[in-house]
């Protein structure tokens, strides 16, 4: 355990040892955004960033996902029998993952690697093969509250490696001991490093004064909360449209089809969102969340009361803010959260 | 935010809750990030003091009033008074429930566009001054012409002002927005149909079907979407290219005779998708087709496309 350091022209040499056994994504620049990609060139990595547009949650949870196959051919001798899809072949490194993005993976392994009986092996596979080297954020977006929601910009959750910029060269704190491996052989910080890396981490907090609290949501009661008035204007104005639950880095709702073509067939999973009314329409014609309120406030009621009381505590919002700036109609989770904690 | 007409809009707002005429107001107020306004309802005279015009009220607010059972006045320029007319012809919205606060629109700003100006960086703030925008992030302020960051639709719209209102605030201003619609309207019909498909590709790769834009048009008000039936599955649930292109093809085809050019769908996509590359040749190929027709701008019109005549045009089919 301890601060190593990098000298950022020594940065590619530490990547490309990685590509050469494994696969390796970061954050790119692509026109305006700034996306997941898989990297051939370090050079192209980025440091000076807000935060990728997209989460990396598909790197895990793919939006479509073959789960398996199989012969659709009923006079086949391996008729209707799976084929598993193969695990992935290759290790992966995850570079400058943002930290409430790392944070957002280890919520949602107490959902999918719950225990063995519920195990998601898809969502399992992947992780155990990718290492999380993440990148504190010195300069949070006025968007970001991952403060208030038990994370940091420069939170550890979830990651193996902290990695902290200081312009011409990196902090690198190892978290677990994937992390210590990698480290390995690398020069110690020096003490003056380790004091601008407090610095940068109190300034980094500093900047976020998005001012929540989550002491009443937390403690009053479940129906209080789900029958609070104010979701009677929040729903009118929602569109009932998937962007807030596709760019959430916690949101982790599917749907599964089975699609044939010929003799071919498989199963795939695709990402789906509480929003549609088709999530929970039943094949009676039945439908538990039939209107827009039901749909706008499960969203919520999920992640700040659902979660908490089933994943011991873990709030299922990490601060990333993605969701305030992809809502075509301005609804603001911060909002939200301020009226849910009345 | 627009001072004079937003005061206008306020007084009307509460003159009209006051008499009883209606029972909210729908609107914008104010929106907690830069370059979005949010749709908003005020119900009391103190809720109106939220209410605002801004050039970054980019959604169609047509959209809201479809399964409201009250009495609703709204505020409308020329492309949502055309969706209310669309609706109400559409029998989704009732003339009676509606009072239209007409307006004229100077234009919306496409903040994809404002976003490329200052290089993606993050913005803090935006304000409007006359005919400029000014941006201002950590470390810089841009002071935008407003013409450079409007919304295509807005650049090519023909029907600036309400064209059914039961009030119009303000004054009435200039109908064009300057653009050649016809120009612009179709820009894939010279390419080839290798390059055609390039350029669809191209536009649509990026796509993450969250329905926003289907979710923010006016026209999206089926009980059941084609991408949502199971019997039959016209379309499939998955990323793949086939299923994606299907969806906004097959959209698109439903908005003809119908879509106003309002832009909504472009404005609600997080990805600025321009998907009207397919409503605006469409909505170029009704009018050349079918007389001159654009939809939205008479009650009790029929849409070319919702009745079959023996003599309609057909000369486009080819065998
Ligand atoms: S709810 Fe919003 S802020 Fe919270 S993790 Fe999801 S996208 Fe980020
Ligand atoms: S909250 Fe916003 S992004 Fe989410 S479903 Fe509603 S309109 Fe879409
Ligand atoms: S809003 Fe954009 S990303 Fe969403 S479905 Fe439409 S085109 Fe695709
Ligand atoms: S398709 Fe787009 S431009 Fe046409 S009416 Fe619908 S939202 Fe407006």
């Amino acid at each position: 355990m301890g601060y190593k350091c990098l000298a950022k022209d020594k940065f590619s040499e530490l990547v490309e040892k990685f590509t050469k056994e494994q696969d390796v994504f970061a954050p790119i620049a692509q026109g305006l955004e700034v996306k997941w990609s898989l990297i051939d060139d370090p050079s192209k990595i980025l440091f000076d960033f807000k935060n990728t547009s997209m989460s990396p949650k598909g790197l895990f949870f793919p939006q479509t996902e073959c789960l398996f196959e199989f012969n659709n051919n009923k006079d086949a001798e391996d008729a209707f029998i799976l084929k598993e899809t193969s695990p992935l072949v290759k290790k992966r490194t995850l570079l400058n993952i943002r930290p409430c993005d790392a944070r957002a993976f280890s919520i949602l392994d107490k959902v999918f690697m719950k225990d063995e009986d519920s195990l998601d092996v898809y969502w399992k596979d992947k992780r155990d093969k990718t290492i999380l080297i993440g990148l504190a954020c010195t300069n949070p977006c006025s968007t970001c509250f991952c403060t208030q929601v038990n994370s940091s910009p420069f939170g550890e959750d979830g990651l193996d490696v902290l990695m902290i910029d200081l312009g011409d060269k990196v902090v690198l704190k190892d978290v677990t001991d994937k992390g210590e491996e990698i480290l390995k052989g690398l020069e110690d910080a020096s003490d003056e490093d380790i004091k601008k890396v407090e610095e940068l981490k109190k300034e980094a907090e500093s900047k976020i004064n998005a001012n929540l609290s989550m002491d009443n949501i937390l403690s009053r009661e479940v129906l209080e909360v789900y029958e609070d008035p104010f979701w009677d204007r929040l729903y009118e104005t929602c569109l009932n449209c998937g962007a807030c639950t596709f760019y959430c880095p916690t949101c982790h709702c599917f749907d599964i089809q089975d699609e044939t073509k010929g003799d071919y067939g498989r199963r795939v999973r695709n990402w789906d969102t509480c929003m549609s009314w088709l999530f929970t329409q039943h094949a009676s014609g039945h439908n538990p969340r039939g209107t827009k309120k039901h749909r706008v406030r499960q969203r919520f009621m999920h992640k700040f009361k659902y979660m908490p009381i089933k994943l011991d505590g873990d709030i299922g919002c990490v601060g990333c803010g993605r969701c305030i700036q992809v809502c075509p109609v301005n609804i603001d989770v911060r909002d939200v959260i301020k009226n849910m904690n009345k | 935010m627009l001072v004079e007409y937003t005061k206008q809009i306020q007084e009307a707002a509460k003159r009209l809750l006051k008499e009883k005429k209606v029972d909210c107001v729908l609107g914008y107020r104010q929106g907690t990030i830069p370059l979005v306004d949010a749709p908003y309802f005020a119900y009391t005279e103190e809720e109106v003091d939220n209410l605002i015009w801004s050039s970054f009220c980019t959604k169609n607010l047509a959209n809201f009033l479809i399964k409201r059972t009250d009495r609703v006045a709204v505020i409308a320029q020329g492309c949502v008074s055309r969706s209310i007319v669309g609706l109400i012809n559409e029998n989704q919205v009732k003339r009676e429930n509606v009072y239209i606060l007409g307006v004229w629109s100077p234009g919306m700003v496409d903040r994809f566009k404002v976003m490329e100006r200052v290089g993606g960086r993050e913005i803090l703030e935006a304000k409007e001054e006359g005919d400029k925008i000014i941006v201002i992030g950590e470390g810089f302020e841009e002071v935008i012409p407003k013409k450079e960051v409007l919304r295509q639709n807005c650049l090519t719209c023909v029907h600036r002002n309400a064209v059914l209102y039961d009030e119009f605030i303000g004054e009435k201003g200039e109908e064009t927005g300057g653009g050649n619609r016809d120009m612009v309207a179709a820009p894939w019909e010279k390419l080839s149909i290798d390059e055609r498909w390039e350029k669809f590709t191209e536009t649509f790769k990026d796509c993450i079907r969250c329905y926003a834009c289907r979710n923010a048009c006016p026209l999206c008000y089926c009980a059941e979407c084609f991408v949502d039936e199971s019997k039959p599955q016209w379309c499939g649930k998955t990323q793949d290219e086939a299923d994606v292109y299907t969806f906004h093809i097959l959209r698109a085809f439903h908005c003809a005779g119908r879509c106003v050019d309002c832009g909504a769908c472009e404005s609600a996509c997080p990805m600025g998708i321009k998907m009207r590359v397919l409503t605006s040749k469409i909505e170029k190929d009704i009018r050349q087709m079918y007389d001159g027709y654009e939809p939205g701008m008479e009650l009790g019109a029929v849409p070319p496309l919702s009745v079959y005549r023996p003599n309609d045009p057909e000369e486009f089919i080819t065998p």
